[in-house]
């Protein structure tokens, strides 16, 4: 899942301060997940702006809705009527929802209300990591299903480098060394002489580099 | 035997001599004159300096300007190269401005991660990593072709090294890794730091046993201790290093006048140890911030004076 953080109070009070009508909108998907945007987030922030603006003696007015999904059209249609009333949203959802929001709904100022982290895992309650990082061209196969890009600091195709230290990464104590997993990953499979081919200089078009990706399949268009 | 490039460093271990390199970290500063200074105080005890590039992630003068500055003092300088910074076409890129001027050897090498210096905020690149970075070297020069394809025209002609770490973890890939790096041509190795000697003979040992000490030139690499405190620094807090506890205890138990003079001691026991060490074909003395201490521990080691190979 795409794992989010809270976006401090403060931050989002800075932006939304002078507005009268702001909608909260949770996403029921990856941010209800971790925490972070869904319809329990939606209420805790807008419980919050609500106790802001009494303070301050505004009359600002605050709704909550929380939907499906906010990277697809056909839920994001369905504020399509109310949107007009508010002079704020603030979406919760992911920067994918966000920008979709603001896509769709061009004349309606959308406020993030979450820091986008990364694709990683629930390692458990209050623990989100990372295990992929979109290169666009998955080398899982060769590693033992462990990915040295997302889970080596220097995302080293041939590691580990010369800072793994008893299983940890140089750049911290509490870090795997995600080279050490592979190899030990290669040793479980008894296959820790595939640890000595070289990994090729890979093609990072595929990846960030290569600007703004898409996926198309004419087979499932219609 | 045969060499592969005009590089001195490779003629010195190709005829069959133990050599000597040692570094200098380039200046935090523009002043050309540091880096003179430093060359000086070592260049008639060595047969190449290394040229640190942003160590410990922190900026400094370039690697590369700094090795110009060698060859105009007509010494022989080895570049290294992180691929932290740089993409493959800037290390491409910077790999022939090397060889315009005539810079014959080079040192590939991944980078210490850049939270550890002066911009932790900063982006790192990792394009290609430094067995990739050997594989690019040697493309460009046996085959005088870009990594794109295209013909260089005048290819560097660069005596190819790198680094190996004995004492990272884990420790049964350490010999399979240095395989790999000779299997991507590298045809010099300079190590971590050795403290540890007897974890160092058993790596060679093992190393020795795949016949590697035959198709690579093992430099051993060396650097004294100014101060038990240093030691211990050493031990604690820099990743991959190993200085095992007798170490720091027989700095500490020496009073700290003399402690420098014990950390010189240690260096070249070290060295006369190692020389009877299969495979070790030389020494690398990284005496950080103490480089006017070379070459009395060159002499100490019985490695003075340096053959001249020209």
């Amino acid at each position: 899942m795409i794992v989010a953080d809270k976006k401090p109070i403060e931050e989002i009070i800075e932006e939304v301060k002078d507005k009268h009508n702001i909608l909260i909108l949770g996403c029921n998907e990856c941010v209800t997940v971790c925490e972070a945007g869904g319809k329990k987030e939606v209420g805790i922030l807008a419980s919050a702006l609500r106790m802001y603006f009494m303070k301050e003696g505004k009359e600002t007015n605050i709704d909550e809705v929380t939907l499906e999904r906010q990277c697809d059209h056909e839920y994001l249609e369905e504020i399509r009527e109310v949107i007009d009333q508010y002079d704020a949203v603030v979406s919760l959802a992911c920067g994918v929802g966000v920008q979709f929001m603001a896509e769709k709904y061009h004349s309606t100022p959308i406020y993030p209300g979450v820091n986008t982290c990364f694709m990683g895992v629930t390692e458990k309650r209050g623990l989100w990591t990372e295990r992929c990082q979109g290169c666009g061209q998955c080398i899982l196969a060769r590693t033992g299903g462990i990915c040295p890009i997302s889970r080596c600091a220097k995302r080293i195709l041939n590691g580990p480098c010369g800072g793994s230290t008893e299983g940890h990464c140089e750049i911290h104590k509490e870090l795997d060394c995600g080279w050490q997993l592979i190899i030990e990953r290669l040793k479980a499979l008894d296959r820790l002489d595939d640890y000595e081919k070289i990994y090729p200089i890979k093609d990072w078009s595929t990846e960030r580099s290569g600007g703004p990706r898409k996926v198309v399949r004419e087979d499932v268009q219609e | 035997m045969k060499v592969n490039t005009p590089s001195k460093l490779e003629k010195i271990l190709a005829a069959g001599h133990l050599a000597v390199t040692s570094e200098c970290g380039p200046p935090r500063g523009s002043d050309p004159e540091v880096i003179n200074k430093k060359a000086n105080l070592i260049k008639d005890h060595v047969d190449a300096i290394n040229i640190t590039d942003n160590q410990t992630s922190v900026t400094r003068l370039c690697s590369l300007a700094a090795c110009i500055r060698l060859k105009l003092m007509g010494l022989e300088p080895v570049l290294q190269m992180v691929t932290r910074d740089r993409n493959r076409i800037a290390l491409q890129s910077d790999i022939l401005g090397a060889a315009s001027f005539d810079i014959h050897n080079i040192l590939c090498l991944s980078g210490d991660h850049q939270s550890f210096g002066d911009c932790p905020q900063g982006q790192n690149v990792h394009d290609i990593d430094s067995m990739q970075l050997i594989q690019t070297v040697r493309h460009m020069r046996d085959e005088g072709k870009f990594l794109g394809g295209d013909d260089i025209e005048r290819p560097p002609q660069m005596f190819v090294g790198a680094a190996a770490n004995p004492f990272a973890d884990p420790f049964e890939i350490r010999v399979p890794r240095l395989a790999k790096k000779v299997a991507a041509g590298v045809e010099f190795i300079q190590t971590q730091c050795i403290y540890n000697l007897d974890k160092f003979e058993l790596w060679m040992k093992m190393a020795g046993d795949r016949g590697l000490h035959e198709k690579v030139n093992i430099l051993a690499g060396l650097t004294p201790f100014k101060s038990a405190g240093m030691a211990r620094y050493m031990k604690n807090r820099v990743p991959g290093m190993d200085v095992p506890e007798e170490v720091v205890k027989r700095m500490a138990d020496t009073p700290k006048e003399k402690q420098p003079e014990e950390g010189i001691k240690i260096c070249i026991e070290s060295i006369e140890r190692l020389k009877e060490v299969e495979g070790v074909r030389g020494f690398h003395i990284m005496a950080i911030e103490w480089e006017e201490k070379v070459p009395e521990i060159v002499e100490a080691a019985g490695l003075y004076p340096r053959p001249n190979v020209d």
